[in-house]
């Protein structure tokens, strides 16, 4: 079977690699890039955990072929963090919005993309956004609560 | 599995025709990549349309409709003031399919194609009178939407044709239409039953409307006895009571998990009368 020669950029950094045809973009993430903060939980697009965005739109990886990616701009969980954390992390962090984390790169991945599309969301559209990604800890309440307050620090209300 | 990546239609047919073994066509993927991690379809042939120039776009017909490409996903569909304003119904319904993840994929084609009986996309686009324009080795023919999908997981579409646009009609004036549907929760299920109803008002009366029914039957149903049931009314008690009594009669469902037979034709009466009167809200400019 030959290999697909994948040209994309990711985080901001070009990358190529040599993709199997039927490879999905959160394969070739973890395996050939060596980012494995996208996480793999159902494979099949229901839980959100692989979350990232391609030019700007946010998907789930496991839908998506790597050879799909090619000549895209793809954002993961490890391009979110500059010299400090994003302030969605931080407040992740100060509001215990995660146990396990296995769901947090996506539900950060996803957050973000919400409030650079609405940087004043209510709790409901934060629900309805966040609706694909599924977390089996925190109940969701506080998840809601640092998405709430990040917002509220990045609009500079905090 | 050999990943193709055609520039134009006429490629993509081309390609289709000569594929002897198993073929799928890539839009969103939503489905299709699902279907192969499950081990329930391994293509040798997939074809990815998204290379095709104009795919991602949706522009407005000379005759005042609009041609939406096969590879616009639903979150761009939900954002188009035009599409907003013109067919409410089409877009509400495309918008209810999967999560915000989903949306940024999947697409109105890749709903048809996939050929669920339960596709939230579809009943909004059969009531619209939506036309879907044929690709394949002969060249080009259109057809209405609900002549697409033939059953569970089927379409008519022969061997080496691929659907290249969907165009929906000049919305007109002092029209109105709208989608609901019933599921157990309030966000990211599948449809128990869907409706979606389409109309034209002159004055407070209706002269034109069509009524579409998902998650009854095999494939959408567009129920003419549901239609005439409210053309020459104002939709009033009478007519939306023989619009919920017309709706039951056309829902042929089976019982299984998430609905039985019984439940699903009342709930097809109950959300025809529901669709039907944000439709007549919408033509008469109410905000809905």
């Amino acid at each position: 079977m030959s290999k697909i020669h994948v040209t994309t950029t990711v985080n901001g950094d070009p990358v190529e690699f040599l993709a199997d045809p039927r490879e999905t973009l959160l394969d070739a993430l973890r395996n050939h890039l060596d980012l494995t903060g996208t996480k793999e939980g159902c494979g099949t697009g229901d839980c959100g955990a692989c979350s990232v965005t391609v030019d700007g739109t946010l998907v789930c990886s496991c839908l998506m072929l790597a050879a799909e990616a090619n000549g895209k701009r793809v954002e993961t969980i490890e391009g979110m963090a500059g010299e400090e954390l994003h302030p969605l992390q931080r407040k992740f962090i100060e509001h215990a919005a995660l146990q396990c984390g296995f769901c947090t790169p996506g539900i950060l991945v996803a957050a973000k993309a919400l409030l650079e599309r609405n940087a004043n969301p209510t709790d409901t559209e934060i629900r309805y956004w966040l609706a694909g990604n599924l977390c089996r800890c925190t109940g969701y309440d506080k998840i809601i609560r640092a998405v709430q307050d990040a917002a509220a620090e990045m609009r500079g209300a905090a | 599995m050999r990943y193709h990546t055609p520039r134009s239609f006429s490629d993509a047919a081309t390609i289709a025709e000569a594929s002897t073994g198993t073929l799928r066509f890539l839009a969103g993927g939503t489905d299709v990549l699902v279907q192969m991690r499950a081990g329930m379809v391994q293509p040798d042939d997939l074809i990815d349309l998204k290379h095709i120039p104009g795919v991602d776009r949706i522009t407005p017909t000379p005759e005042g409709g609009w041609r939406i490409g096969v590879a616009v996903p639903g979150i761009v569909l939900g954002a188009h003031e035009g599409l907003l304003r013109d067919w409410p119904g089409v877009v509400e319904g495309m918008n209810l399919v999967g999560s915000t993840q989903v949306q940024g994929r999947a697409t109105l084609a890749g709903n048809l194609c996939n050929g669920s009986p339960a596709a939230d996309s579809v009943p909004g686009m059969v009531a619209a009178g939506a036309v879907v324009t044929v690709t394949g080795p002969k060249g080009d023919r259109d057809l209405p939407v609900e002549q697409v999908p033939t059953g569970p997981g089927r379409t008519s579409l022969a061997k080496g044709e691929v659907i290249s646009a969907i165009t929906l009609p000049p919305r007109g004036k002092n029209g109105g239409d709208a989608y609901l549907r019933f599921i157990p929760r309030t966000e990211m299920d599948i449809a128990v039953v869907g409706c979606a109803v389409n109309l034209r008002l002159d004055g407070d009366r209706i002269v034109e409307a069509r009524v579409a029914l998902g998650a009854v039957a095999p494939t959408v149903i567009l129920s003419e006895a549901a239609a005439k049931a409210i053309i020459g009314t104002t939709l009033g008690e009478a007519a939306l009571a023989a619009l919920a009594k017309a709706a039951e009669a056309a829902a042929k469902p089976i019982s299984d998990k998430r609905g039985t037979k019984e439940f699903r034709i009342e709930v097809a009466g109950v959300l025809a009368r529901r669709a039907a009167q944000i439709a007549y809200d919408r033509a008469k400019g109410l905000k809905a």
